[in-house]
């Protein structure tokens, strides 16, 4: 059998978009090579979440309680379950914790992986992964040649498709094993509300802002949107705001559905972390900015003053 | 500590890439070490400043990765490899982790460095497949990193916030921004490192098992969706355009 495995993620115990992403991926990925889709989901309480990813096309989602993030302990539990399954293919999220233990699980199963895969695709029975490389400048597509084809695949870029999988519920007896990172603390204080890496709408904001004092009119209108909040290098730069907030080749690699740039001009290293958005929304002075050459919607004006006319406008229609 | 830095050579951000079937045209390319492996290198230095020892820098890659090194030398590491492989093989992780991982295991290295990702591909996989085949542990995205003997103690990004972990040697480490501030190569550095032994080694030389990806192809970018400037009068004007355009054309909000 030519079954494909996803390892899905949880976030505060909810389904994170990216786990249906790669299960409508997969279901696509099954039906071309003639298997079934099978998703794993980190958790003691598997039950909650058969129903939304059957619905996506899952035959069979798999809890397996392996308990706090660790890097190795998720690797030794994933492996655990692949040595079960038997998988032709393995999908995992480009997330930060994906971004770990996949590397792990790509070495424990001997297998060849294409990391931050944009688009899935079947040639010959075997799976072609395209990835931006280069900054995006160029597109690369790959084929992984070993028994188990393994690939990371960056969050939103997988449509999500309705399709009725058996969803079979069960339950991995599979363990963290040997653990030998402890975790002592964690500060999450200084963190966006809504993550960077997987938000859908992104509202970000650059020099243009003028100083840290104004992050409220940016803000605003992210959380009327349900937006996380990123910023330009020269404002995390400038200490306007914490690192983790950044878009950017030094920052976060993004690619929301709509990102709105206010105040920001556009350089190089900043398009080469959101440029993959699909629709960009430039809100600028200088009509000569490089951003509005990437811009789906260009507004050349004063962002003091149509962000806030933009969020009133939002709240309205949004109510 | 013997300490190993893994640098690799990229296409600088700003340069034109002019891409073919199965490789991009090189003539015109500028290359400089990828920025979080010059976290990486500085760490290194640091960490032997403090303890001892020796940082070795190795990277791999065609002739050219040599400058690479070069400036790792002018920087302050002891000792610099080189493995002789085309750059198409360096996209390939778990190869490239292989060869690295033999050679690391032949020294015996306490700690091994590279950046969070490259800025190439973007992968995030080299340095903790390392870990994996050397069976060591490792922390990712390192902000702060402590020695206390072989005991480390590491602050480190994770999603939303940061992570103190604990954790020891022998590891492997990847540099995430805010870990150091990479030193710049003296003028003395740079004279100097230009007479320094670059050694060279041979994929076959490490013991490595293969390739196991295949590039099918490259190409050019998707096109963008056209983007247009909105015309309106005042701030009101623009905001109700722009949600009309994104609820009713985009249908993204």
């Amino acid at each position: 059998m030519a079954d494909v495995l996803v390892v899905g993620e949880l976030k505060n115990g909810e389904l994170k978009k990216i786990s249906k992403e790669l299960t409508s991926a997969a279901r696509k990925i099954a039906d071309a090579i003639g298997g079934k889709v099978h998703t794993l989901i980190i958790t003691d309480n598997v039950d909650a979440f058969a129903g939304d990813l059957k619905a996506v096309g899952a035959d069979a989602v798999i809890g397996a309680n392996l308990g706090e993030f660790s890097p190795e302990g998720y690797a030794n539990g994933i492996f655990a379950v692949i040595q079960e399954k038997k998988p032709a293919v393995v999908l995992m999220p480009h997330s930060a914790q994906g971004k770990e233990y996949s590397a792990r699980v790509a070495i424990k199963a001997n297998a060849g992986i294409v990391a931050d895969a944009v688009a899935l695709s079947v040639d010959g029975g075997k799976v072609v992964a395209k990835k931006p490389i280069y900054s995006g400048k160029a597109y690369a597509n790959f084929k992984v040649s070993s028994d188990i084809q393994m690939f990371t695949v960056r969050a939103n870029s997988q449509e999500v498709t309705p399709k009725d999988g058996a969803g079979a519920v069960e339950k991995s007896g599979a363990s963290v094993g040997e653990v030998r990172t402890k975790s002592l603390s964690k500060d999450l204080s200084g963190g966006n509300k809504v993550q960077l890496a997987d938000a859908s709408i992104i509202v970000s904001g650059g020099r243009g802002i003028k100083g840290p004092e104004n992050w409220p009119i940016i803000q605003d209108l992210a959380d009327t949107l349900g937006a996380a909040l990123g910023a330009s290098r020269a404002t995390v730069d400038a200490g306007w705001i914490s690192h983790s907030h950044q878009v950017g080749q030094t920052g976060k690699t993004v690619s929301p559905n709509c990102y709105i740039a206010c105040g920001i001009s556009g350089a190089i290293q900043h398009l080469a972390g959101m440029g993959s958005s699909k629709y960009i929304v430039a809100i600028n002075k200088d009509g000569d900015a490089p951003i509005f050459k990437v811009a789906t919607y260009g507004v050349v004006a004063d962002l003091f003053e149509v962000v806030p006319a933009l969020t009133s406008e939002f709240k309205k229609v949004l109510g | 500590m013997k300490i190993v830095v893994l640098v690799k050579q990229v296409p600088d951000t700003e340069t034109n890439i002019k891409v073919g079937d199965k490789s991009i045209n090189e003539a015109g390319v500028k290359w400089i070490i990828s920025p979080y492996d010059e976290f990486a290198i500085e760490e290194g230095i640091r960490i032997r400043e403090k303890s001892g020892g020796e940082v070795i820098a190795i990277s791999l890659g065609p002739d050219r990765v040599v400058e690479a090194l070069r400036t790792a030398y002018a920087m302050g590491v002891d000792r610099a490899v080189h493995v002789k492989v085309d750059d198409y093989v360096t996209f390939d992780s778990t190869y490239t982790s292989e060869l690295l991982a033999n050679f690391i295991k032949a020294e015996n290295a306490d700690v091994i460095i590279g950046g969070r990702q490259s800025i190439d591909t973007d992968s995030s996989q080299v340095v903790v497949q390392i870990a994996e085949r050397l069976n060591v542990p490792h922390v990712a995205m390192a902000l702060k990193l402590e020695f206390d003997g072989n005991k480390v103690t590491a602050t480190r990004e994770i999603e939303g916030g940061t992570e103190v972990v604990e954790t020891s040697a022998p590891l492997a480490v990847t540099a995430q921004k805010g870990l150091n501030e990479p030193r710049y190569p003296s003028l003395k550095g740079i004279m100097s490192a230009k007479k320094k032994p670059v050694d060279v080694k041979k994929p076959d030389e490490l013991g490595a098992t293969g390739s196991k990806l295949e590039v099918v192809s490259l190409e050019p970018p998707p096109p963008r969706i056209a983007g247009r400037k909105l015309e309106a009068a005042d701030a009101q004007g623009f905001a109700s355009q722009l949600v009309k355009a994104l609820r009713e054309e985009a249908k993204v909000i």
